[in-house]
């Protein structure tokens, strides 16, 4: 299997020969901020096209298809547009937080996004304490939507954050609970640490019957707070426009759309670091030619395909499901997904102190 | 600490990364700002409410459920934060320490529990 460990490290030495080392680690930093920016911006784009090429099939239509070939090139003319907008601020608004929201919602999705481990030595942020980082600096994302809604002086504006607030908050705590979960079978919190666990089998496999149930509840959580699917409540489009960000006009209605896809993708990314072994490929133990055949597909390959075979699941709920009510949804997470999690946890540490998961 | 990309600090890397992020906005606001138009109306700063003028302040009162919710929130996020340690040293503690191990944390989780029972039987749950 390929190492890019391999790549920086050779462009590492040959900046430290040359130059200085601050030098060094100033160019390399604008190198990384290059590179998220672009990785950000066109997977943002591919998923965009992604769902409604995807949410054309589910209802029998052929999704965009006149900018480019099969309209690949929509996506771009869309942000072409979107950019020449004027950019309102209206009456009354509170100016700063208004300004504010969109850089909140951004810079938590960017964090985040920087943590996934793209493939052998690709990841930017990789701290020991890596699962506990991506859900500390991904709750930053619900004070932008909050702000957002707040500070735009509209009704429907604050009644979409206020459930948006309410929902999110509610299933990140039964997301917390299945990474828990998880990291009690990986025994780190190190991103590098739970994929690397993960080479001799993907912990959906090897977990047992906790493994699979965490992960049935991370999706629903993850559902829920992307706001997505059965859950789209807080922009519930019949009730409420658009929710929080129906006062925002042009490119700063850009950004929360960006940062909206953006985090499907890193809610995929989260759901096979956690329970698809990352960037490991498929082993079977015993096939040793099969294993072998695997090992020569590259890790990007593998992690972006498992990314994308689970948002392709989020998007089979989504256009499949009717939304649920307020009530619903809160009493889904806190009498039943909540409860379950936490009796999740303690049967997870049993299995792990009594060494029965599978290869211990 | 463990190195990331190019041997640097996770901490050099996050900030590098939330920069990156302000640079995105910044960088397509000034675009916007420069090839936009610009018109001044009255009527354009109207919040939207489909065509009818507002009525009052839109930074109104609100649901008190929603508090509710934050509140119970907040009990069981701080308790993630005592959980995660345990967590991730779960599998090695199983050998030196034993079942003591999962005694201790176990009667932390029946605590929460019976916090989580409590708000239950209170009907806080249930949204009114």
């Amino acid at each position: 299997m390929f190492d890019f460990g391999i790549v920086t490290k050779w462009l590492d030495d040959l900046l430290n020969s040359v130059m200085p080392g601050w030098l060094t680690t100033t160019i390399e930093c604008v190198l990384v901020a290059v590179g998220l920016l672009v990785a950000y911006s066109l997977i943002a784009m591919f998923y965009i096209f992604y769902e409604r090429k995807v949410c054309g099939w589910i209802q029998c239509r052929l999704g965009p298809m006149r900018v480019g070939k099969w309209g690949l090139l929509q996506v771009f003319a869309d942000v072409i547009k979107i950019l020449q907008k004027e950019l309102i601020t209206l009456w009354n608004t509170d100016k700063f937080l208004f300004k504010l929201a969109p850089y909140l919602v951004l810079i938590a999705s960017m964090l985040t996004f920087a943590c996934l481990p793209w493939g052998k030595g690709l990841q930017v942020i990789d701290m020991n304490i890596g699962v506990f980082f991506i859900i500390a600096v991904s709750s930053i994302g619900v004070l932008g939507i909050l702000l957002a809604g707040w500070s735009s002086n509209s009704k429907y504006t604050l009644i979409g954050a206020m459930r948006s607030g309410a929902q999110m908050v509610s299933y990140e705590l039964s997301c917390g609970i299945s990474i828990l979960t998880m990291v009690c079978l990986a025994g780190t919190m190190s991103i590098t640490g739970i994929v690397e666990a993960q080479q001799d089998g993907w912990f959906i496999f090897k977990g047992h019957l906790p493994a699979i149930l965490a992960f049935i509840i991370y999706m629903i959580a993850a559902n829920a707070e992307n706001n997505r699917g059965p859950f789209d409540l807080p922009e519930a489009e019949h009730e409420l426009t658009a929710g929080y960000h129906t006062e925002y006009s042009g490119i700063h209605f850009g950004f929360f759309y960006l940062a909206e896809y953006l985090n499907l993708f890193i809610v995929s990314g989260i759901a096979t670091l956690l329970f698809l072994g990352g960037w490991m490929p498929l082993h079977i133990p015993g096939w040793e030619g099969f294993n072998h055949v695997m090992d020569y597909i590259p890790s990007v390959v593998w992690f972006l395909g498992k990314a994308f075979f689970i948002t392709l699941i989020f998007f089979w709920i989504r256009w499949s499901f009717p939304r649920v009510r307020i009530d619903q949804m809160l009493a889904l997470e806190w009498r039943y997904l909540m409860p379950i999690g936490l009796v999740n946890l303690v049967v997870m540490a049993i299995v792990v102190t009594q060494k029965w998961y599978f290869g211990a | 600490m463990e190195s990331s990309i190019f041997g640097i600090q996770g901490t050099t890397m996050a900030i590098t990364a939330a920069l990156t992020g302000v640079l995105l906005v910044v960088g397509a606001l000034v675009i916007a700002w420069l090839i936009g138009p610009r018109s001044y109306t009255k009527k354009k700063g109207e919040p939207f409410e489909c065509g009818i003028p507002t009525r009052g302040d839109s930074m109104a009162q609100y649901h008190v459920g929603y508090y509710l919710f934050a509140i119970l929130f907040l009990m069981f996020d701080v308790e993630t934060v005592f959980l995660f340690p345990w967590a991730s040293i779960c599998k090695t503690i199983a050998t030196t320490i034993g079942a003591k191990a999962l005694l201790a944390v176990g009667t932390f989780l029946v605590i929460l529990v019976l916090g989580l029972a409590y708000a239950w039987k209170k009907g806080a749950l249930r949204w009114k």
